[in-house]
């Protein structure tokens, strides 16, 4: 069957307005310019970008990669600050995901992780006793993840001047492989892989904070998702195809939705997905029915999408469900050409609607 | 997942489909009242299911769609007076009012705090002896008993700093405001299923009665609502105008008795309640009784009170009433988007131009050859 779409003129006309250059219209920050949704991206694009463009920033990828003086080899650079609350939660504290969100992002580009800064704001007041617990995850995430922290700051402030800790990391690593991996390469054809269960952090967090007196037993997913990237990309060579897997990005902030549509918009190519596929614990179902989420908006701290060539799909799928953090990756979606920059879905029920990015702020805080 | 996956089955929605579809060719008009239905229609794609000669019309059941700007206004203006904690549901957050939204006030230094229930807003103000909280209650039958609730229970704790800016409105008077508009033609209801549980299915006799048109009161699981679209055409077909319950696992024909005590214990109808696009409706809000005026924070704080119209291109009246659909106002998706609404349908969730938005900016057609495409 045919895959031509003839767009609307509403359809054109959203698509317009959509595409148009971000600008930041508000007189203050609200809390949904730190979603990860739409008014992430128009602050950043609009304000950050304006001020401070360069080539490298200019991609907006989850990292910069680059060589220095044009001499391999390449490397990746990164950094991300971490304000959680609740500081500890089931399944991790602010330490760990501190550790394992700037690996992340390292890793999504193909790199191998090796070293990690770490700065803390800390606020008068605050528990040894707990810092020395933060330290402790940060040193076992460390160390599990490969990477050593070996550079840091420390700044106190005022009471009420911060919430506790903020923990910011940054790290650098290595592309020793031919890869080049980006959001902007998903081709039409290719397949999209999720790595696992989606929204187990974002609704943790949510319960964590106590505000809904519900009781589960869902645990936060944060881990090191390295291993599991070169798990795919050794398997890759092995078929012959180093180079199959074009895009890789873990979800936090915004969940799936606001990652797909990143990828889809970035490459101007359709990602349909169905909705049967995409793997949700029974737990966060029932939590994001009775609060009125969507576990597709729902953030993740350990889990990867991968949008690679339909040939080594099945192959890559296999491999990763070897690695505990891949054991429940599976085959949600393919990449069409078009509509171009939509996210759709085929629903469980049967019919096809868009997956926008997010809008608004679903839970502010959770990483 | 147990007692939701059922409703939610591919292949019973393909045979309702199908016998909706069996029923008749004749072009037909059903208004989901409640903005409930409107989210699930959109959500689970049930528009591209349903045969082309039968049309979904979204009705007015958003309690934030209908909230006219100088009630926000209001709430923004008790939200930034001294001392005050001002409470309000998360969707209420970001409707926009004649000038900031709530969202904005809060950047701004106001202190609001989104609540799951108005019963969190009173635990607020039990841990805050030396703020002010209030409540901004808002909507329809399905949240006002709880209000109510909270109402009683202050009273009885004796809470000094709880009070509530309330919007509660009524369904069926809303209904009859619809049913008498003359440039509305429609040839059945579905009726909104949550209200139903506290008001009861009785209150509907007067829509086949002195209408003529059929409704069937509906749960909020896809498989409700087409089974619901499916007993309102057939009653066409057949010629019948009746009140069918198809949410039958929770409504009954009398509602919930203790809620509706709770409500008319603590509220009562307001002469004229202001309805964004469909106007002022008589006996259409509800105030708090004289009793409880202690609760009442439009009696504890000044309020500018004003009217203001609608903003000139914002066409949310004529989409509130099904006569217009949203992508035919000239702002929908440009202007007017879910970042930065010009009408409230575009704020909530439950709003036909966000719902129609968010989920299904492909036109029907191009939805259908995407699905086939399969």
């Amino acid at each position: 069957m045919t895959d031509k779409f003839t767009p609307s003129p509403l359809f054109e006309r959203v698509e317009r307005v959509r595409r148009r250059k971000p600008r930041v219209r508000d007189e203050f920050i609200t809390l949904a310019h730190g979603s990860g949704g739409k008014a992430m991206h128009e602050l950043i694009e609009g304000l950050f970008l304006e001020y401070l463009r360069n080539p490298l920033l200019e991609k907006l990828e989850d990292q910069a990669v680059f060589e220095i003086n044009g001499t391999p080899p390449r490397l990746a650079f990164t950094t991300d600050s971490y304000v959680v609350d609740p500081i500890f939660f089931p399944g991790g504290d602010i330490g760990e995901l501190a550790v394992n969100g700037t690996v992340n992002d390292l890793a999504m580009s193909g790199a191998r992780p090796l070293y990690l800064s770490a700065g803390f704001i800390l606020e008068e007041g605050f528990a040894i006793a707990d810092l020395k617990r933060i330290l402790e995850s940060m040193r076992a995430a460390a160390n599990r993840a490969g990477v050593e922290i070996v550079t840091g700051d420390t700044k106190v402030v005022q009471k009420g001047s911060a919430d506790k800790i903020f923990i910011n990391t940054s790290g650098v690593g290595v592309i020793e492989r031919p890869v080049n991996i980006s959001a902007s390469r998903a081709e039409a054809g290719d397949k999209v892989i999720l790595s696992g269960t989606i929204g187990d952090h974002g609704t943790t967090i949510m319960i964590a904070r106590g505000e809904l007196e519900l009781e589960t037993e869902i645990e936060s997913d944060t881990a090191p998702l390295n291993s599991l990237v070169e798990d795919m990309l050794d398997e890759a060579a092995r078929l012959g195809e180093a180079d199959a897997i074009h895009s890789l990005r873990d979800p936090t902030r915004g969940g799936v939705a606001t990652t797909l549509n990143e990828i889809a918009l970035s490459s101007e190519v359709c990602i349909r997905i169905y909705e049967a596929r995409i793997p949700v614990r029974e737990e966060v179902k029932g939590a994001c029915e009775i609060l009125g989420l969507d576990p597709l908006y729902v953030a993740n701290e350990g889990k990867l999408l991968a949008v690679v060539s339909s040939g080594v799909a099945e192959a890559l799928v296999a491999q990763m469900r070897e690695n505990p953090y891949g054991r429940d990756a599976c085959i949600i979606g393919e990449v069409k050409d078009e509509p171009p920059g939509i996210v759709a879905m085929v629903t469980g029920f049967g019919g096809t609607r868009i997956v926008d990015m997010l809008v608004g702020e679903q839970l502010p805080r959770i990483c | 997942m147990k007692f939701i996956d059922e409703y939610r089955q591919h292949d019973l929605a393909r045979i309702l489909a199908d016998k909706i579809a069996g029923l008749t060719d004749r072009p037909l008009k059903i208004m989901e009242v409640c903005g409930g239905h409107t989210h699930t229609i959109f959500k689970y794609g049930i528009e591209d299911m349903l045969p082309p000669n039968v049309e979904m019309i979204h009705g007015p059941g958003c309690p934030v769609c209908v909230i006219p700007l100088g009630r926000v206004d209001d709430a923004i203006s008790i939200a930034k007076q001294p001392g005050v904690i001002f409470t309000t549901f998360g969707d209420a957050m970001r409707v926009p009012g004649s000038k900031t939204s709530l969202l904005d006030a809060k950047a701004g230094g106001a202190d609001v705090r989104m609540v799951y229930s108005p019963l969190d807003a009173l635990k607020i103000a039990k841990k805050n002896p030396d703020r002010h909280v209030v409540f901004f209650a808002l909507g329809f039958e399905t949240t006002s008993p709880s209000t109510a609730m909270t109402i009683l229970q202050a009273a009885k704790e004796g809470a000094e700093n709880f009070s509530v800016f309330c919007n509660h409105i009524m369904i069926v008077p809303a209904l009859k405001a619809l049913l008498d508009s003359p440039d509305l033609q429609l040839d059945g209801f579905l009726g909104p299923g949550h209200v139903s549980t506290v008001i009861g299915t009785r209150c509907y006799d007067f829509v086949p009665q002195e209408y003529g048109k059929p409704i069937a009161v509906s749960g909020f699981e896809p498989l409700d609502v087409l089974q619901s679209v499916y007993l309102v055409v057939k009653q066409i077909v057949e010629g019948r105008a009746e009140v069918e319950n198809q949410y039958g696992r929770v409504v009954e024909r009398n509602g919930n008795r203790r809620a509706l005590e709770a409500l008319s214990e603590v509220f009562e109808p307001r002469d004229y309640f202001e309805w964004r696009g469909l106007g002022s409706i008589a006996h259409s809000g509800m105030k708090l009784r004289r009793k409880y005026a202690a609760f009442d924070a439009e009696l504890k704080f000044s309020v500018p009170g004003l009217r203001i119209a609608d903003p000139k291109a914002c066409q949310c009246g004529e989409i509130l009433k099904g006569v217009k659909r949203p992508w035919e106002c000239k702002v929908f998706g440009t202007a007017c988007t879910p970042e930065t609404p010009i009408g409230s349908c575009m704020v909530s969730s439950e709003g036909a131009c966000a719902a129609y938005y968010n989920f299904g900016r492909l036109s029907k057609v191009a939805e259908r050859s995407l699905a086939n495409a399969r």
